[in-house]
């Protein structure tokens, strides 16, 4: 197998907000940056972030950074790092402004400033009371930022290679990152993307579970490849759920539709929220209502031919209220659920929705591995940012309006350091490891000449649905246990895939194989990073882990206030202490998360 | 002219990967059943409506906006189809 050589000052992988944010940074500093990205940058996920961008410009009444950190590590149920907490809410103003001056097209207020709604999680003076933080452009946010800024790359020069398919990390001997190999879907041509500066911005990868709100291409890729190349990957047992997905299909059903009066029921019509929150009902918050959801299943009171959704009735609702209020329903439920939900009950299921952990990185945004006894030592070459990063501002959970807040921040941050690194490098860059290309090549060929393997979609499905069924929402010890074993099995036939179309030219059921083999390695880093923490914290919630006053709600600081690192070669794990010391203010510390 | 229908249809379905989870299932619904009656005018129709942006893509197959292009309109009907 053939390839070519290009060389760059820097390659990003990635065309959402973080890869464009962070690809400004280095045009405007004159360096040769190529952006390479699987579909049209506009056609990034990041268009279906649609509540907003957080800052604490203060517009509408007095804000604060320091509010805004304390939400954000209470949020993340202190797993965050509050050095990289603090950076993210100091530079949301600048961050929001710059987008505003590159075009953004921000709601705003009569005075002309940017206007600001309320959001879940966001309080002022340390959680007092409900603050507008959230800046929006109607609801196409992130269509708004992403078409901003790729008019400013197209400014500054940056040159896009679209529908290329990355492939691997090109990685030396020494360990330095000198870029990726790629493939060009339209021709098949194999490039090897030589770098000095190398940014994965590849998203999340929601595709590992079966009911997720991802769009296809949420692949992992750049998680897939980091893990290949010997990188670990952080706190992969954390993903956000969404308690209201149409089931089979996992297309959102927003929370207002409860808010409007919409019941849960079970097989046996039951409103079973009633015995699991008294008081809120229906209304209890996410993860409440997704754990009972989970459990009414597992329980057998779960509705279909298999027992596996429950139901979300609106059938007494007038019907010019949920047309007038709830604009959207109607159309998901005919579409996706097949349901006239005027008339009858729709499906729903708990559905994966973001990803907290990711590609360990710091705040500046450089990948970031245990050696020499330093546990966060910079991969030279190497940087990541948004949702396919581990800086890490979540933690154990995500605040709405804070995704969009990463990735401004930190593509910006892994562009500004790029673009000092490349500044204090020698000119040339270092010599390419043919062992490493070898390995892509390797790999490709293998798919090319495969026979007797596994079939890509059956795979993909078992992948899916052994992650919904044994590492979903609502975690039990022997499900988890169980699921390490299937996921190994099932890595085991993602290694012998096979394809019948050998094409060269746009060949999907190449691509994906080839993004099978990265959706793996986030169910195995999932699965296996869940099964070893015993308790529960944040979005990862564990059946055994007991509620006692020294593990409130099972958490428990004593053993478990540390990052997971998990490391493909042998699944193995390790785990490196959450930063707890901010850049400049106090800590904030520790207690119990409540609302 | 086999193998070129074959490399234009895998083309068309690499675009019909978006930034929205709706469009990904309806393309993916639509390409269940009708990859095999797709003819060249289908094929050119398709190619415009990819053209458009996520959210007004999904407002035409939702029915919340309509065109007046005959093209568009057949395309958007068979998407439509439950």
């Amino acid at each position: 197998m053939t390839y070519t050589v290009r060389k760059f000052d820097a390659v990003i992988v990635g065309a959402g907000g973080a890869g464009l944010r962070a690809a400004i940074q280095l045009s405007e500093a004159g360096f040769k940056t190529a952006v390479l990205t699987k579909v049209f940058p506009t056609r990034s996920h990041t268009v279906a972030a649609q509540g907003g961008v957080a800052a604490s410009l203060g517009n509408s009444e007095e804000d604060h950074w320091h509010w805004h950190m304390y939400d954000t590590v209470k949020g993340s149920d202190w797993l965050g790092d509050q050095d990289a907490i603090e950076f993210m809410c100091r530079k949301a103003n600048e961050v929001v402004v710059e987008l505003e001056h590159y075009g953004m097209p921000f709601d705003r207020l009569d005075n002309g400033k940017i206007y600001q709604r309320p959001f879940g999680g966001h309080m002022s003076n340390f959680g007092e009371k409900p603050v507008r933080r959230s800046c929006a452009a109607a609801d196409r946010t992130g269509h708004a930022m992403l078409h901003a800024m790729y008019q400013r790359n197209i400014k500054v020069n940056t040159q896009f290679f679209v529908e290329w398919q990355a492939l691997d990390l090109v990685r030396d001997a020494e360990g330095d990152v000198l870029g990726v190999t790629a493939m060009d879907m339209e021709t098949g041509e194999i490039v090897v993307f030589h770098a000095k500066a190398t940014i994965f911005a590849t998203g999340g990868s929601g595709r590992i579970y079966y009911s997720s709100t991802n769009a296809f291409i949420n692949t992992g890729d750049g998680l897939g490849m980091a893990a290949r190349a010997g990188i670990p990957l952080e706190d992969m047992e954390f993903w956000q759920f969404h308690p209201t997905g149409v089931a089979g299909a996992g297309v959102l059903i927003t929370e207002g539709v409860r808010g409007e009066g919409g019941i849960l029921r079970n097989s046996a019509g039951e409103r079973f929220m009633e015995r699991y929150a008294p008081n809120a009902k229906d209304l209890a918050s996410r993860d409440v209502v997704s754990r009972a959801m989970t459990t009414e299943i597992n329980e057998g009171r779960g509705c279909g031919p298999n027992g596996d959704y429950v139901l979300l009735d609106i059938t007494h609702l007038p019907p010019e209220t949920i047309m007038k209020r709830l604009p959207g329903i109607h159309e998901i439920g005919i579409q996706f659920a097949g349901v006239d939900c005027l008339k009858e009950p729709l499906p729903v299921v708990p559905t994966c929705h973001y990803q907290m952990g990711g590609i360990p990185t710091n705040y500046l945004g450089q990948v970031v591995v245990p050696k020499d006894g330093n546990q966060s030592t910079p991969v030279a070459g190497f940087y990541a940012a948004g949702e396919c990063a581990c800086a890490s501002v979540h933690g154990a959970n995500r605040l709405g309006t804070n995704s969009l807040l990463d990735l401004l921040v930190f593509g910006k941050s892994a562009g500004e350091t790029a673009v000092a690194d490349l500044k204090a490098s020698v000119k040339a860059h270092k010599p390419l490891p043919q062992e490493s290309i070898d390995r892509t090549l390797a790999r490709l060929d293998r798919l090319n000449h495969q026979k007797d393997g596994a079939d890509v979609h059956q795979t993909r499905l078992s992948m899916q649905r052994t992650m919904q069924k044994h590492a979903g929402v609502f975690r039990f010890k022997g499900m988890l246990a169980e699921g390490v074993e299937r996921m190994a099995e099932i890595a085991e036939q993602v290694a012998q895939t096979q394809i019948k179309d050998k094409s060269q030219v746009f060949n999907t059921a190449r691509i994906e194989a080839l993004e099978l083999d990265n959706l793996i390695e986030v169910a195995k880093a999932t699965i296996v990073s869940a099964n070893a923490r015993t308790e529960s914290r944040g979005a990862h919630v564990r059946d055994d882990a007991t509620d006692t006053p020294q593990t409130p709600d099972g958490r428990d600081d004593k053993n478990w206030l540390k990052h997971t690192l998990w490391y493909r070669e042998g699944d193995r794990l390790d785990y490196k202490p959450v930063q707890m010391k901010p850049m400049s203010v106090e800590t904030i510390e520790l207690k119990k998360r409540a609302y | 002219m086999e193998e070129d229908r074959k490399a234009r249809i895998n083309r068309l379905k690499w675009h019909c990967r978006r930034s929205l989870l709706e469009l990904d299932l309806a393309f993916d619904r639509f390409w269940q059943r009708h990859e095999d009656d797709l003819d060249v005018q289908g094929e050119a129709a398709l190619e415009r409506l990819l053209e458009l942006q996520d959210h007004d893509l999904w407002a035409l197959v939702i029915g919340r906006e309509v065109t007046g292009d005959q093209q568009l309109i057949a395309i958007i009907a068979r998407l439509q189809e439950v």
